[in-house]
């Protein structure tokens, strides 16, 4: 939830029309005044960042700046890069995050809705997942690209790996907090234990498993990169390889510049999203 | 031994002992002997905490007896049945289901096909007074209002044993006897069996036809009422009349000297 609305006053407008449209004003000045703020912010930075680098105060070969940043991206966007146009990295490294997301996060949830039922399985695997969970799991990424070869398969593995851990625990941990008052009401209205996990635990668990996409959904794209920038033949991690060998600071920094957006951009959707699913709760809880 | 002569609900010698968190042992039930005939209304009174919720897992097939015997129509409880109806003290409405889709949570459960479960969620809906609300959220619903979404989601089922567990106990007084005038109205044309625990004496004079009196915890039957007051009782005014005063007096002789008991063990505890 962003600053401005948090503060935003309740408005009384039966009571006193007056008082209540000044409050409107001064809530609509105070929106205004943040966003220049915020915009302000940016400018500075960008502008220092640039002054400095021109000024050579810091090293314009190492540091760059955001005016060679934004040619790189442009000629990026109207001449395509070394492998091929700018579109067809996003969609590869996209393509590779999104797979891996998806499995990792239905494998997750059905590992976390099991385990979480069915305390056998939760006692006999618990120590080996706590394990798995605890390994570095980032230098898979080189194995995944001996096991798998250059092509998406290896990316996609480490996006998995990356994935399945948040989104198991948080299915895991939703699917043991469920209210007991709820499970046992719908054992009494009739449910077997089948409908109880499917319709009483999992949508109990989703907004447990919610927090773990918006985290996961960036995992998943750590994963595709790293796995590129070990080795590929195409995607934005690559891109970031190939400008660092050629010692192109701009470049590199470009990349992360497109990585940021689309990552906002997903987030974005996500959010979307969970606003329909999530149209049963109070409108004014945490979100 | 026929269904049909055989009383509602039977407990013989019913005990149940839980495992605490600590490691010893608590029981919460201890030699219970109960019968509720068909068709009748009984209150469970008793101190707060002295196993009177218990009584009812064990009736609903929720948890299994230590030792004794547990019967409904005559027949052992052997997990959850279907003759049972359970309105518990917290809210246990579905949150994510609207108030159409919770009431017909039950049917649906068991198989009813879906057009034939709405049909009678909505009769169910109409009889509580929240027809107008099948498409909203429990959110959006005041604490009466999900009550009467659970007492609907339960009647909707045809329970022949209506079990409640302090059903009314978090709304405000006025809410409260208005529910209770409607829960007697709902009951009257079931000819279920209820099993009606509370704290509260009045509550249960003014709904019950029997009134069991528990001891303080490990809970078993200390005494049992028979509240003769003359059906249909409207709960705001059945209070004033002499004979509910002189049952009042009555029973809290008996309830009163456990309440105490209670109480002093807590202090003793504090102490």
């Amino acid at each position: 939830m962003s600053p401005e609305v948090l503060s935003t006053p309740v408005v009384d407008t039966v009571r006193n029309p007056g008082r209540a449209r000044s409050r409107a004003q001064a809530a609509r000045r105070r929106k205004v005044v943040v966003n220049a703020a915020r915009a302000l912010l940016l400018v500075a930075v960008l502008g220092l960042w640039e002054a400095l680098s021109r000024a050579a105060v810091i090293d314009p070969f190492n540091f760059s700046m955001p005016s060679k940043i934004w040619d790189q991206i442009s000629s990026w966007v109207t001449h395509g890069t070394a492998q091929g146009s700018l579109g067809e990295q996003i969609w590869y490294t996209l393509h590779e995050a999104l797979l891996g997301w998806a499995i990792g996060v239905v494998a997750g949830v059905v590992f976390g809705i099991a385990l979480g039922r069915i305390a056998f399985l939760a006692d006999v695997l618990g120590p080996y997942i706590k394990v798995l969970n605890s390994l570095p799991r980032i230098v898979l990424a080189p194995i995944f690209v001996i096991w798998f070869g250059l092509g998406p398969a290896s990316k996609v593995a480490s996006a998995v790996v990356l994935v399945f851990f948040p989104v198991f625990f948080n299915a895991f941990q939703g699917a043991r907090e469920v209210d007991r008052n709820l499970v046992a009401n719908a054992r009494i209205l009739g449910a077997s234990d089948r409908k109880v996990t499917l319709q009483v635990v999992v949508p109990s668990a989703t907004s447990w498993i919610f927090t773990s996409l918006h985290v996961s959904f960036g995992f998943a794209l750590i994963g595709a990169i790293v796995g590129e920038y070990i080795g590929a033949t195409k995607g934005i991690g690559l891109l970031v390889a190939a400008s660092q060998g050629t010692f192109n600071a701009a470049g590199v920094y470009a990349a992360m510049v497109i990585l940021a957006v689309v990552a906002l951009l997903a987030e974005g959707l996500l959010t979307f999203a969970e606003r329909r699913i999530f149209r049963w709760k109070p409108a004014n809880s945490d979100r | 031994m026929s269904t049909d002569t055989s009383p509602a609900i039977e407990l013989r010698g019913a005990s149940k002992t839980f495992r605490t968190p600590s490691g010893g042992l608590h029981t919460a039930v201890c030699g219970l002997d109960l019968t509720v005939r068909r068709g009748e209304f009984v209150a469970v009174v008793g101190p707060t905490g002295c196993g009177k919720s218990t009584t009812l897992t064990l009736v609903s097939g929720l948890e299994e007896p230590s030792e004794g015997e547990v019967l409904v129509a005559g027949e052992p409880v052997d997990g959850v049945g279907d003759k049972v109806g359970f309105v518990f003290q917290q809210d246990a409405t579905f949150p994510w289901r609207t108030v159409l889709s919770n009431v017909m949570a039950g049917p649906r459960f068991r198989g009813v096909p879906k057009a034939e479960a709405r049909q009678r969620a909505r009769e169910w809906l109409a009889r509580v007074g929240l027809a107008a609300f099948e498409d909203r959220y429990p959110h959006q619903l005041s604490g009466g209002q999900r009550k009467r979404v659970a007492l609907a989601a339960t009647f909707v089922n045809d329970p022949e044993i209506l079990l409640m567990d302090e059903p009314f106990s978090a709304l405000d007084v006025q809410t409260r006897a208005l529910m209770s005038d409607e829960l007697l109205e709902l009951w009257e044309g079931t000819g279920a069996s209820v099993v009606f625990v509370t704290h509260d004496l009045e509550e249960s004079i003014a709904l019950a036809d029997k009134v069991v009196v528990m001891t303080a915890g490990p809970a078993t039957v200390k005494q049992v009422f028979d509240i003769d007051l003359p059906r249909p009782r409207k709960v705001e005014s059945v209070r004033l009349e002499p004979r509910f005063i002189e049952i009042y007096r009555e029973i809290w002789e008996s309830l009163g000297e456990e309440v105490r008991i209670t109480r002093e063990r807590g202090a003793a505890h504090v102490a």
